[in-house]
């Protein structure tokens, strides 16, 4: 075999990989239908608004950043486009998918400017944009649902739209992390935001403006987050206050399983996407194995804690140090 | 979170002037708590009621209760957000022994103890694992309400014994209600360990510069395994009072409430990179906060929209000074 194979399998992403055929494996003898090429496409379909916000939050994780206010971006453009589609049901899809995008960037890109211009920790940001954001839901649906007969055929049928047997969401999402993957390992400013949140001050001498790296990472992040608003409201058919609230938390944990680091500089979209794959056979497997729903979280929290707690692991250096080494 | 920003506020303190201590973060949350204080009372004949002001009090105690113990471990340069989950898994166990007909000071212990040993998670997770605390809690939060769902379904406890309704109802004299006294006297014991006690200086000391306190002989690991404890028994005691309020538990106790206590203890002016931060300031927060809801409550705004607020009054808060800071404050 050859070298650069055998450097492949030992991998974060391929641990990765091999868990998930595990788990798959494991479900397999009791449940064969689960491993059906439908049932496997319906697995894509549930996690792909998983994988598409994670994408968005490990840009921003990558430059040292957090954001916790991805899933009241998306909830609030989510309302948006909704009552868009509902007073002018019209208007046909374009206008609600660019709506959608350019509402979720400037969301983001008012968390990048005041992380960018004003320094504030993001943490600080984007909690302060996460209730407000929230908020404005409220007052711009003044409390109401926007339900399924409300919407317009078009606005319903996108997501659900049938490409080789796979939904026009997964679609969406695996478009998504290919681009994603191409401007991280290809573009230079991929490469710059890997810089900016490996080691700021060697970035800065290097020339790479470190706020406007993060200033683009929430502004990306934001965009995704916005264009799930509308494929969220369409894909689960309702619109209302508190979609998708506290969804945030399971984002940085798909991320963390993917192995990206919290402080900055690592991580990569091929382990963010079996991150989220992950929680997403979990999530799918556990009624299947005739776990109550009311167990569900609690299992979810056993996963997730032990996952970081494996991963962090993995990640220590020599036991035997006398000073801790710099984050990397 | 950026080394960028940690220099920035390290120079800002470099440059201060004489005139600046005017301008202390503390001196401002005064002004706001007057100014919101008017207003309130412009807007609401009903606010300068001393019952009503009691009402405050009750209404926010319990979140600065956890406030005060969550300042020590931010100043610590660590974070907790499950404190939200220990709560409802504090109720939880409390609803379950007071099910079972066990007495009072039982079912008080019970809830502190869960909170205690929900402290110990953490803090073992963070100190032994190594694992990044917001990482760690994110994953603990999931895992403390996840086992108050699989406990208690879509049911509800509320046996409680007689008497146990008083801690979050009962007042000592007149409208000074119990939740407030507690937290009066919590908040003096917290600031004499910050502002009075080798304790204070080790934790401020390990929050900015984790590595030269570990080589200057701080047990840094040991005074942070100490704060998730004393976070996870905070969130407990909480528990207890909230639970006692309501006279019910549902495991969709206190949701949401780990932003609201971190938004307190940001809002109070504990540098969210650890290291900066003191008690008074946390404090006057938590009545800012309470002051604020609670007239907004009195003109029947709706909770949801009142996070607007929140979350504004967080941002502007924090980015005021720092944009005086960076273009008003002279060359950098």
């Amino acid at each position: 075999m050859p070298e650069s194979f055998l450097r492949l399998l030992r991998t974060r992403e391929a641990g990765l990989l091999g868990l998930n055929l595990l788990l798959l494996a494991a479900i397999a003898p009791f449940f064969p239908a689960f491993l059906r090429p439908g049932s496997l496409a319906g697995l894509l379909d549930d996690t792909a608004l998983l994988i598409l916000l994670a994408l968005g939050e490990m840009l921003v994780l990558l430059t040292r950043g957090v954001d916790l206010s991805i899933a009241a971006n998306l909830a609030f453009t989510g309302m948006v486009v909704a009552l868009l589609d509902q007073y002018h049901p019209g208007l046909g899809l374009a206008p609600v998918l660019i709506l959608s995008v350019l509402m979720g960037a400037a969301l983001g890109a008012v968390n990048g400017l005041l992380v960018w211009r004003l320094r504030i920790p993001s943490i600080v940001v984007t909690l302060g944009t996460l209730s407000i954001y929230r908020g404005a839901v409220y007052l711009a649906s003044g409390g109401r649902w926007v339900n399924s007969n409300q919407m317009s055929p078009q606005f319903l049928a996108f997501v659900r739209l049938q490409l080789g047997g796979v939904s026009m969401l997964s679609w969406i999402a695996i478009a998504c992390a290919v681009l994603v993957a191409l401007f991280l390992r290809r573009s230079v400013r991929g490469r710059d935001l890997y810089a900016a949140g490996n080691n700021p001050s060697a970035a800065l001498y290097a020339g790479i403006d470190v706020g406007v790296m993060q200033f683009s990472a929430f502004l990306i992040a934001g965009a995704i987050a916005g264009l799930c608003g509308y494929l969220w409201v369409s894909r689960y058919a309702v619109a209302y206050t508190d979609v998708a609230s506290g969804f945030e938390l399971q984002v940085i944990a798909a991320c963390v399983i993917g192995g990206v680091s919290i402080s900055g500089g690592v991580g990569s979209v091929a382990g963010v996407v079996l991150g989220a794959l992950f929680l997403g056979i979990i999530k799918n497997a556990l009624p299947l194995v005739g776990v109550s729903p009311f167990f569900q979280m609690a299992v979810s929290g056993v996963v997730i804690t032990g996952a970081v707690l494996i991963n962090a692991r993995g990640t220590q250096a020599s036991a035997l140090r006398i000073l801790e080494r710099r984050p990397a | 979170m950026s080394d960028v920003s940690l220099s920035a506020r390290s120079k800002a303190r470099v440059t201060r002037r004489p005139w600046h201590a005017l301008v202390r973060w503390e001196t401002l949350l005064v002004l706001a708590i007057l100014v919101d204080f008017a207003i309130n009372a412009h807007a609401s004949p009903y606010f300068l009621d001393p019952w009503t002001l009691s009402d405050v009090t009750v209404s926010v105690a319990e979140k600065a209760v956890v406030a005060l113990a969550m300042a020590f471990l931010v100043m610590a340069g660590e974070i907790d957000i499950s404190v939200g989950g220990i709560i409802a898994l504090a109720s939880v166990s409390m609803g379950l022994v007071a099910r079972a007909g066990l007495p009072l000071p039982l079912v008080v212990a019970s809830g502190i103890a869960t909170g205690l040993l929900a402290g110990c998670v953490n803090g073992a997770l963070v100190t032994i694992g190594r694992v990044p605390s917001i990482v760690a809690t994110i994953g603990t939060m999931t895992l403390f309400r996840g086992i108050a769902y699989a406990v208690l379904g879509d049911g509800v406890l509320k046996t409680y014994p007689p008497g146990f309704a008083w801690l979050g109802q009962g007042s000592v004299a007149g409208p000074v209600s119990f939740e407030l006294v507690l937290f009066v006297a919590l908040a003096a014991v917290a600031i004499v360990l910050r502002h009075a006690t080798a304790f204070g200086r080790r934790v401020v000391a390990t929050g900015s510069n984790p590595e030269a306190s570990r080589m200057s002989g701080i047990a840094t690991d040991r005074l942070r395994f100490a704060l998730f404890v004393a976070v996870g028994t905070a969130a407990g005691l909480a528990s207890v009072l909230l639970t006692s309020r309501l006279g019910s538990t549902r495991p969709s106790i206190a949701q949401g409430w780990e932003l609201e206590i971190i938004t307190m203890v940001i809002l109070g002016g504990v540098a969210i990179e650890g290291g900066i931060g003191t008690i008074p300031g946390v404090v006057l927060a938590a009545i800012l906060m309470g002051l604020v809801t609670f007239g907004l409550g009195l003109l029947n705004v709706p909770g949801i929209v009142m996070s607007v607020v929140t979350g504004t009054m967080l941002i502007v808060v924090v980015a005021v000074p720092a944009a005086l800071r960076r273009y008003g404050g002279g060359r950098q």
